[in-house]
C-alpha cells in the first residue's frame, strides 16, 4: 500500500467533489434566487450560506421568511430538517478521532450532505482494500495518516461552489421575471432529494403519511404544519419497521 | 428577535450538530435506536414540503388537471425514480411547467 501525502489527499477529494458540484451549482443558484424573491436582503441570502451552509435548511428558510412566521419557528424548523447531521457526525466520528480538536472544528464546519457521503465512500472503500489485502497495524495507521485532507479537500471545493452559485443565483434572481415561475424549482429540488431516499416499504409509507399530514396540518399557525407532519412522518415509519 | 440572529443561532445548531459526536466520539456513544428514527427524518421532512407545494399551491386542496404545479410534479417524480439524476429532474419538471403554462395558460 502506497503511503499518502497531504496534498495527494487534499486533491484526490477535490476531485471526487466534482461530479456532485454539477448538481450544487443550480441547487445554490435556486437558492439564491428563492432568497430574494422571500424578500431577503442580499447580504442576509449570501452569508446565509457560510453562517448555516446546508442546501435544503436554507431553501426551507427562504420559503418561513416569504410566510414571515416568527423566528423561533425558524429556528425550530431548521433543527428538524437538519437533525441527519447528528448521524453523519457519528459516522464521521471513528474516522477524525485521533485528530486535534482544531482539526474537529474545521471538519465539522464542512460536514455537508455532499461532502459527507464523498468522504465516508472513499474511507470505507479504503478501509476494505486494506482488509483484503491484510493490511493492518503500524502499516494501516500509516496508509491513513493524511485521510482527513481528503475530508478537507472535499469540503472546500463544495464551500467554494456554494458560496458562488448562492452569488450567481442572487444576480440572475434578480433578472427573472415571475412568469417563470423560478419558485416551482423548490419543490422539484426536493423531489430530487427525497425520491431516492424512498428504497424500502416503512421509508416511502413514512413519506407518505408525512404528505398527508402537511396538507392536513397546513393551517397550522405559523408553519408549524411542516415540523408537525414531519414528527408524524417519523413516528410512522419507525413503527412499521418495527412491526415489519 | 433580530433576523440576523436567528440565522446564526439557526447556524449554530447546524454546526453543533455536525460537531457533535465527532468531539464525543470515545466518551458518548449514540443509542442505537437514534439512528432508527433520523433515518426517517430526510424523506418525511422532504415530502412534508413538496405534498402542499404541489397539492395546495395557492392555499388549499386543488385536485384538478388544472392544477399544472401537480401534473409537472408527477412528471419530476417519475424522473428522478427512473433517472435518480438531480439535475434532470429539476429541469425536465421545469420544462413541463412552462410548457403547460404555455398550451394550458
Amino acid at each position: 500500500m502506497n503511503r499518502p501525502n497531504r496534498w495527494g489527499e487534499f486533491w484526490a477529494g477535490v476531485r471526487a467533489e466534482i461530479p456532485i458540484l454539477f448538481g450544487v451549482l443550480p441547487f445554490g443558484m435556486i437558492y439564491g434566487a428563492l432568497a430574494l424573491e422571500a424578500g431577503m436582503s442580499a447580504l442576509l441570502s449570501q452569508s446565509l450560506s457560510w453562517i448555516v451552509f446546508a442546501g435544503s435548511a436554507q431553501i426551507v428558510i427562504t420559503q418561513l421568511v416569504a410566510y414571515g412566521v416568527p423566528n423561533l419557528v425558524i429556528i425550530l424548523t431548521v433543527a428538524v430538517v437538519n437533525l441527519r447531521h447528528v448521524l453523519y457526525s457519528a459516522s464521521m466520528a471513528p474516522y477524525l478521532r485521533k485528530l486535534g480538536v482544531a482539526w474537529k472544528l474545521i471538519l465539522a464546519y464542512l460536514l455537508t450532505d455532499e461532502a459527507y457521503v464523498v468522504a465516508i465512500t472513499d474511507y470505507e472503500r479504503h478501509e476494505k482494500n486494506a482488509r483484503d489485502k491484510g493490511v493492518a497495524g503500524q502499516e494501516l495507521e500509516q496508509a491513513q495518516e493524511y485521510r482527513h485532507y481528503f475530508l478537507l479537500g472535499a469540503g472546500l471545493a463544495l464551500w467554494a461552489t456554494w458560496q458562488l452559485s448562492t452569488a450567481a443565483g442572487l444576480f440572475l434572481g434578480a433578472v427573472i421575471p415571475e412568469s417563470w415561475s423560478l419558485d416551482f424549482a423548490l419543490p422539484l429540488t426536493f423531489i430530487a432529494l427525497a425520491t431516492p431516499l424512498l428504497k424500502d416499504r416503512a421509508s416511502l409509507i413514512s413519506a407518505v403519511v408525512a404528505g398527508f399530514a402537511a396538507l392536513a396540518a397546513f393551517n397550522m399557525p405559523h408553519k408549524l404544519g411542516l415540523v408537525a407532519a414531519a414528527m408524524v412522518g417519523i413516528l410512522v415509519g419507525v413503527m412499521v419497521e418495527r412491526h415489519s | 428577535m433580530n433576523i440576523w440572529l436567528t440565522m446564526i443561532i439557526a447556524g449554530l445548531i447546524t454546526y453543533l450538530m455536525r460537531l457533535s459526536l465527532i468531539l464525543l466520539f470515545g466518551h458518548f456513544e449514540l443509542p442505537g435506536w437514534l439512528p432508527r428514527i433520523l433515518r426517517f427524518v430526510p424523506p418525511a421532512v422532504l415530502a412534508a414540503i413538496i405534498t402542499p407545494e404541489l397539492l395546495m399551491p395557492k392555499g388549499s386542496l386543488w385536485l384538478s388537471v388544472g392544477n399544472l404545479r401537480l401534473l409537472a410534479g408527477v412528471v419530476a417524480i417519475g424522473v428522478a425514480w427512473k433517472t435518480r439524476n438531480a439535475v434532470v429532474t429539476i429541469l425536465v419538471g421545469m420544462g413541463v411547467l412552462w410548457i403547460l403554462q404555455l398550451v394550458i395558460g
